[in-house]
């Protein structure tokens, strides 16, 4: 995956509480058997009408959010589904970072595992960037290095994130690979009376 | 101090642990599906990697499948080279296929269980989030993403970090005309949707022991719905006495041994637990969703609640949801029409639950503009409901009998909800756009879906006027 140090952008606000992944991501297009190309499906049934023309109220398609790659919602982001396809689309479509109070277990775990950024924010900071950000065009300047979100407008934040995960991220590493090397591990334990083929 | 069931069982899987990193857990099974699969397979041959256990790795199609006409070519052809991709990778990787003309085919979360797969203590995970219904056995199982399957696939092992505990004491018993859906719906309802992120849940309590397994599968399989990463219930008699005998359950001399083993399987006295609730169980009504979210939940002799009668910072989820689901603040759930009924799904499509479904359509007939379908939720559950002649029951009723699959829980294949008709269906979720484009969805039991369907609208089942089913053939 690409490794990501420090990266600025356009936010995005989706002040929306409970996104679940049947929104990043409606079912119909959960049949590629390719990992790319979901871009174009990311919250299809918001951003799209039955036509398949624009639908101009939704957030992604006014003209001062089109570039963004840094999306600010509310709390339990990305609930639901395991579908990976929702990490897939949003980086796709170009998000590298989501910032939100809190995010669903599995969905925070698959955006590791494709060099998405996950932030978790409080509840304040969160209604802050969501308000800074309300009808105009605002950057964001997000350094995992030193774990801090800031704007050129005074707002810093510092977040937590697992220092593994860090290293991952910041190194675009392949987990797969680093568990193989403890391949003579795993094959002791399977060796004992564990586990029966 | 001692252990709890979830402290016992990573442990006995824990095969590498250091500090700051998470711990390696091994996977005794993991189940695939034509959904989640493809690009895990595809970057196995990317990186020149093999399946590790291919004898651990069980694979069946379910989501994406048609419930009508099986026979290739699909109406769909996207969904026809998912379904084509899953068979080329399990022979070129030499996994267990269970396809559309196994008689072990079905819904993975029901074949597993059914075939005896599913034991207690064991490690299981697939691409699907609805895994956790595993955990009505004393099994660790959760669902992953992609890249998880592809790790699972190659190491054999999951990269996890310990997960936080939480007991669910559920004191009292259920009321009767009440199910075990009712009760995981209204525990939804009270503790709320993202109550459990973080933590691994276990189920106690005697209400809980009285449940048979498919009703324990119920509530594990939501136990998702309120965010927990698993769900728990200690294995116990009625555990063993549905495994034994079952394909792939141990035998002979090795089933004492496995119960001896199984047996050790609890939290003890003495464990503590990161939170601990308590839920009683005789609060519990039928249940019916009014919102986009399995929390947003009304007992049936509700109303659908004003937004500004909530919480506040549930105020502004509940008017969106509202606005979606298209029912106004104050409508009484029992006078709310339906147009679709869906009975099928991980949560409710097991034999139990179309033997209860039954029951209420016994005698009746589906209401006029309803459009009311069975799925079972695997080819066995369809044989032997067919040898009891439910299918009949459910056919004469006016339903539609199809062949087995995950059908309108998700709406992949061609059985969709059309835009602003309400279903009420016993999936899981009641997202928007779940199970079609603007289509509404009300969680309700099999019960509850049945009686709907004959009366064209939510109806109270526990005043429901059954009529004895003649002849039944259990």
């Amino acid at each position: 995956m690409e490794p990501i140090k420090q990266f600025s952008g356009t936010v995005c606000p989706l002040d929306r509480s409970n996104v679940d992944t049947d929104q990043i991501i409606p079912k119909q297009f959960l049949k590629r058997i390719e990992r790319t190309g979901f871009g174009q499906f990311l919250f299809y049934h918001w951003r799209l009408d039955e036509e398949g023309k624009e639908n101009e109220a939704f957030v992604l398609n006014k003209k001062q959010y089109k570039d963004a790659s840094i999306l600010v919602a509310g709390n339990n982001f990305g609930c639901g589904s395991s579908r990976e396809h929702a990490p897939w689309a949003l980086l796709d479509y170009g998000f590298r970072v989501v910032i939100a109070p809190s995010f669903a277990d599995i969905f925070y775990n698959n955006c590791l595992k494709n060099g998405i950024l996950p932030i978790s924010l409080s509840e304040e900071q969160v209604g802050e960037l969501l308000h800074t950000a309300e009808g105009k065009q605002t950057e964001l300047f997000v350094d995992l290095e030193q774990q801090k979100v800031t704007n050129n407008n005074g707002f810093s934040a510092e977040f937590q994130i697992d220092p593994y995960w860090k290293q991952m991220l910041l190194n675009g590493w392949d987990e797969i690979s680093l568990t193989l090397t403890l391949d003579e591990q795993i094959t002791k334990f399977e060796k004992s009376a564990m586990v029966k083929g | 101090m001692g252990k709890t069931m979830y402290e016992k069982i990573w442990d006995r899987h824990l095969v590498h642990e250091e500090k700051g990193q998470p711990g390696i857990l091994y996977i005794d099974l993991h189940l695939v599906h034509e959904v989640t699969s493809p690009q895990a397979f595809e970057g196995l041959r990317v990186s020149g990697r093999k399946v590790r256990r291919p004898d651990l790795t069980f694979a069946t199609m379910d989501h994406s499948i048609p419930t009508l006409n099986r026979s290739f070519p699909f109406k769909d052809e996207v969904a026809q080279k998912q379904v084509e991709a899953l068979d080329k990778n399990c022979r070129d990787f030499e996994i267990e296929l269970y396809d559309l003309n196994s008689r072990n085919q079905g819904i993975v979360h029901v074949i597993a269980p059914e075939l005896g797969l599913t034991q207690p203590g064991q490690t299981i995970v697939c691409g699907d989030s609805h895994t956790s219904t595993h955990g009505a056995f004393g099994a660790l199982a959760f669902g992953i993403g992609t890249s998880e399957v592809e790790h699972v696939l190659a190491t054999q092992t999951l990269k996890q970090y310990k997960s936080k505990t939480l007991a669910i004491n559920i004191e009292g018993e259920l009321p009767q005309g009440t199910t075990a859906k009712d009760l995981i719906l209204s525990m939804i309802g009270k503790f709320g949707h993202d109550f459990a992120t973080g933590y691994v849940m276990e189920y106690r309590g005697d209400a809980i022991k009285k449940l048979s397994m498919e009703e324990r599968m119920t509530v594990c399989n939501m136990s998702i719905e309120m965010g927990a990463r698993a769900g728990l219930i200690e294995p116990d008699e009625t555990t063993f006495h549905y495994i034994k005998g079952r394909q792939f359950a141990p035998k002979e001399e090795e089933w004492e041994a496995a119960i001896q083993d199984w047996k050790q399987l609890y939290s003890d006295a003495d464990a503590s637990f990161d939170e601990v609730v308590t839920f009683n169980a005789e609060e519990v009504t039928p249940k019916v969703t009014w919102g986009t979210n399995p929390g947003q939940v009304a007992g049936i002799t509700e109303k659908v609640p004003s937004p500004e009668e909530l919480p506040e910072d549930q105020q502004l989820a509940a008017r969106k949801a509202l606005d979606y689901i298209g029912l106004k603040p104050g409508t009484r759930i029992d006078e709310t029409p339906v147009d679709v009924v869906f009975i099928g799904s991980c949560t409710n499509s097991r034999i139990e639950d179309l033997r209860k479904a039954a029951e209420i359509v016994n005698g009746y007939k589906v209401a006029e503009n309803v459009r009311a379908l069975v799925v079972p939720g695997s080819y066995q559950v369809k044989k032997q409901a067919e040898q009891e002649g439910l299918s009949d029951i459910f056919t004469e009723a006016g339903f539609e009998w199809r062949e087995a699959g995950c059908s309108m829980c998700l709406g992949m294949n061609e059985d969709i909800v059309q835009p602003g008709e309400r279903c009420a269906s016993t999936s899981n979720r009641n997202f928007e756009g779940r199970q079609g484009r603007k289509a509404r969805t009300h969680l309700v039991s099999p019960e509850m879906a049945a009686a709907a369907a004959i009366e064209g609208k939510f109806t109270d089942v526990r005043n429901w006027n059954v009529k004895k089913i003649e002849g039944i053939r259990q």
